[in-house]
């Protein structure tokens, strides 16, 4: 005789069950993260929204539900429109220094690595992530800091003039290193450069090796090859990648706090407006700017084909 | 007559595996040469010389008459039909086709006109617009072929090309293959491990074993006279007795091989002259046109042999178990030299 115990058999009927109707387990499976998404993430993406729309008042730094546009009107102000113009700026530039960056250190790992190099590499890109943000921005201080290790490399180098002729350009110049635009810039690359590295190195791994010679064999140079079949199959990591670096770069507040000319950035901006003033609706309105740059950005991505290779 | 193709003691050395050991022979203009062997026994290796992937460890390749170690692919008069196609993906089967005028600076129209001409050729004048992901592998196959002789190479080489197709359709593309390379007179290099694929289709055979090659020779030489006891066996199955089994059966002491289908059987002991054998049938198997039987003779060696599903053959009453005569005339014997 076979003894059925009441409570195995309670879950048996249970899995049975959920095996003749997959769409309830597929229920059961999706429904704690979309919970999750739904609540947490659009619950508060949509109270941002509200947010940027409700008005401020100044004299009493009272926040009231009446709806207004007088928020995105004050993001074209030229003080604050300035915020937005050298925010993406430097999102763009980061981006673009960390892809030329990214790229041959990715093809390398993709296509020449091998066995321990392989984990080499990513152990080397990945090791500055196992450090905390905040330490990792700190240390620039030190390192781009009057008589710090950048300046004692180029100036026993010779290199003074360089750094003397970058600094005086416009734009990226500025006093000294850490107080200029060239400075945020390295500290920018430095720290979201993994971000880059990353995709474009997976996205190369999934290039078959023969496309490559398939090229050659037909007659196109390297440089060719380059340009029509390895650069257009890894532009999806490309595009994640720069996606990361951007958006990364558009949403700090520390960095730009401790490098570089003086000038808020969107960060550094929503930090003052919902910190110490108080005017979240405005802050909300600035956090929407990045939502916005990056929606436009990956439609624009789309249309340039970025994804038909997926 | 000039040479397409000529190697001069080539080898190619990975880490100190002789993949290509020291191989010398010429391709003529116009023909279709195959290269054959097991995988691992350097044929590919020998097709990648050519189109300049690898390069030679030591001795020449040279391309009509012209040295081409040390000149990279996209220097060389040559085109490659790889194994796996390796079609862009990103791009439609028309552009995949017109990737080498594209490289070559040819006018977009142009090279789009040339290129429709080449489906043309291959029958695929519909699918120019898709994606090679949307059509089948025999369609994928022919894609490859198109994109590689858009550039008029004077020499395809074409890798295991219809390896992953299924048997129907091999049989059609071999034949469309060979009609194909007559209508353009270009000279075909063909690696396969296929020896049907190899004799049906070649005006030439390289047979590779270790790096080394065996024999080359035409199709109907490799078959009926193979010089060694490997090529008897790869190209076609044979039956090869060892100098000492040769010297117990007809007192002559040299290697040699038969085919299965040049040995006749019986359930009775003939009379006639010749090899007489005696054994005992331990498989049968029945492939339609054909039965093909294994014998273990008395010294336990197992020999294959061949007899068509003719009305007068006594197939019948054959059974596995019983003891059987196998009897052929010394001219089927093919003698191995050492």
């Amino acid at each position: 005789m076979q003894s059925m115990q009441p409570s195995s058999s309670c879950w048996r009927r249970l899995g049975d069950g959920l095996y003749r109707h997959p769409g309830a387990s597929l229920f059961l499976l999706l429904a704690p993260p979309l919970i999750w998404f739904g609540v947490v993430y659009l619950g508060s993406l949509f109270t941002l929204l509200l947010q940027s729309v409700f008005t401020f008042d100044d004299f009493t730094m009272n926040v009231s539900s009446a709806l207004t546009w007088s928020n995105y009107r004050a993001l074209l102000a030229p003080t604050n429109y300035d915020v937005v113009l050298r925010t993406v700026g430097m999102a763009a530039a980061v981006t673009l220094v960390s892809s030329v960056l990214a790229f041959p250190m990715a093809y390398y790992m993709a296509r020449y690595a091998r066995g321990w190099q392989k984990g080499f590499f990513y152990v080397a890109v990945m090791l500055p992530m196992w450090a905390s943000y905040i330490v990792k921005a700190y240390s620039w201080t030190v390192i781009l800091a009057k008589g710090g290790i950048v300046y004692w490399f180029y100036r026993h180098l010779g290199l003074t003039w360089v750094v003397e002729g970058l600094l005086s350009l416009p734009l990226i110049g500025g006093n000294s290193l850490s107080t200029s635009n060239l400075g945020r810039l390295t500290v920018f690359t430095y720290i979201w450069l993994p971000f880059m590295i990353l995709p474009i190195q997976a996205a190369l791994e999934r290039v078959p090796r023969n496309l490559e010679q398939a090229a050659a064999d037909l007659g196109a140079t390297p440089t060719q090859t380059f340009r029509t079949v390895i650069l257009p199959l890894a532009f999806p990591g490309v595009v994640a990648g720069s996606i990361f670096t951007f958006s990364l770069t558009l949403g700090d507040y520390i960095i730009p706090q401790l490098f570089g000319p003086p000038g808020l950035f969107i960060g550094t901006m929503v930090y003052t407006m919902q910190g110490s003033i108080g005017n979240l609706p405005l802050a909300a309105a600035f956090t929407v700017v990045p939502v916005v740059i990056i929606a436009l950005y990956l439609s624009a991505a789309k249309r340039l084909g970025a994804f038909d290779a997926l | 007559m000039t040479s397409a193709v000529e190697f001069h003691n080539l080898s190619r050395v990975f880490d100190q595996v002789r993949a290509v050991d020291n191989v010398s022979m010429s391709v003529e203009e116009g023909e279709f040469f195959a290269m054959l062997g097991p995988s691992g026994s350097g044929k590919t290796t020998c097709l990648r010389l050519i189109a300049g992937f690898e390069q030679p460890s030591s001795g020449s390749v040279r391309i009509f008459g012209q040295e081409a170690s040390g000149l990279p692919p996209y220097r060389r008069d040559v085109n490659t039909v790889f194994q796996d196609y390796a079609l862009f993906p990103h791009m439609s089967v028309l552009d995949n086709v017109a990737y080498g005028l594209m490289v070559k600076g040819v006018g977009k129209r142009q090279r789009l006109e040339q290129a429709q001409a080449m489906l043309d050729l291959v029958k695929l004048e519909q699918y120019g617009a898709r994606r090679p992901a949307a059509l089948s592998g025999g369609q994928r196959q022919r894609v490859a072929l198109a994109r590689a002789l858009i550039n008029q190479p004077r020499v395809l080489l074409l890798d295991e090309p219809l390896g992953a197709l299924d048997l129907k359709l091999r049989e059609q593309m071999q034949i469309e293959l060979k009609a194909l390379q007559r209508k353009l007179g270009i000279t075909f290099v063909y690696v396969t491990h296929d020896q049907g694929e190899a004799l049906s289709m070649s005006d030439r055979v390289a047979v590779f074993n270790q790096g080394k090659i065996e024999q080359i020779a035409t199709p109907r030489q490799l078959y009926t006279q193979p010089q060694s006891a490997f090529v008897a066996d790869f190209v076609g199955t044979s039956n090869v007795f060892d100098a000492a089994s040769a010297q117990a059966l007809c007192g002559d002491a040299r290697a040699f091989s038969i085919r299965p289908e040049r040995i006749s059987m019986s359930a009775t002991a003939g009379a006639r002259d010749g090899v007489h054998l005696s054994g005992e049938l331990i498989d049968i198997q029945y492939l339609g046109a054909v039965s093909r039987f294994e014998v273990k003779s008395a010294s336990g060696k197992i020999i294959a042999v061949v007899t068509p599903n003719t009305l007068d053959t006594p197939a019948d009453n054959l059974v596995i178990g019983m003891p059987v005569f196998l009897f052929w005339t010394p001219g089927a014997m093919h003698r191995l030299s050492a």
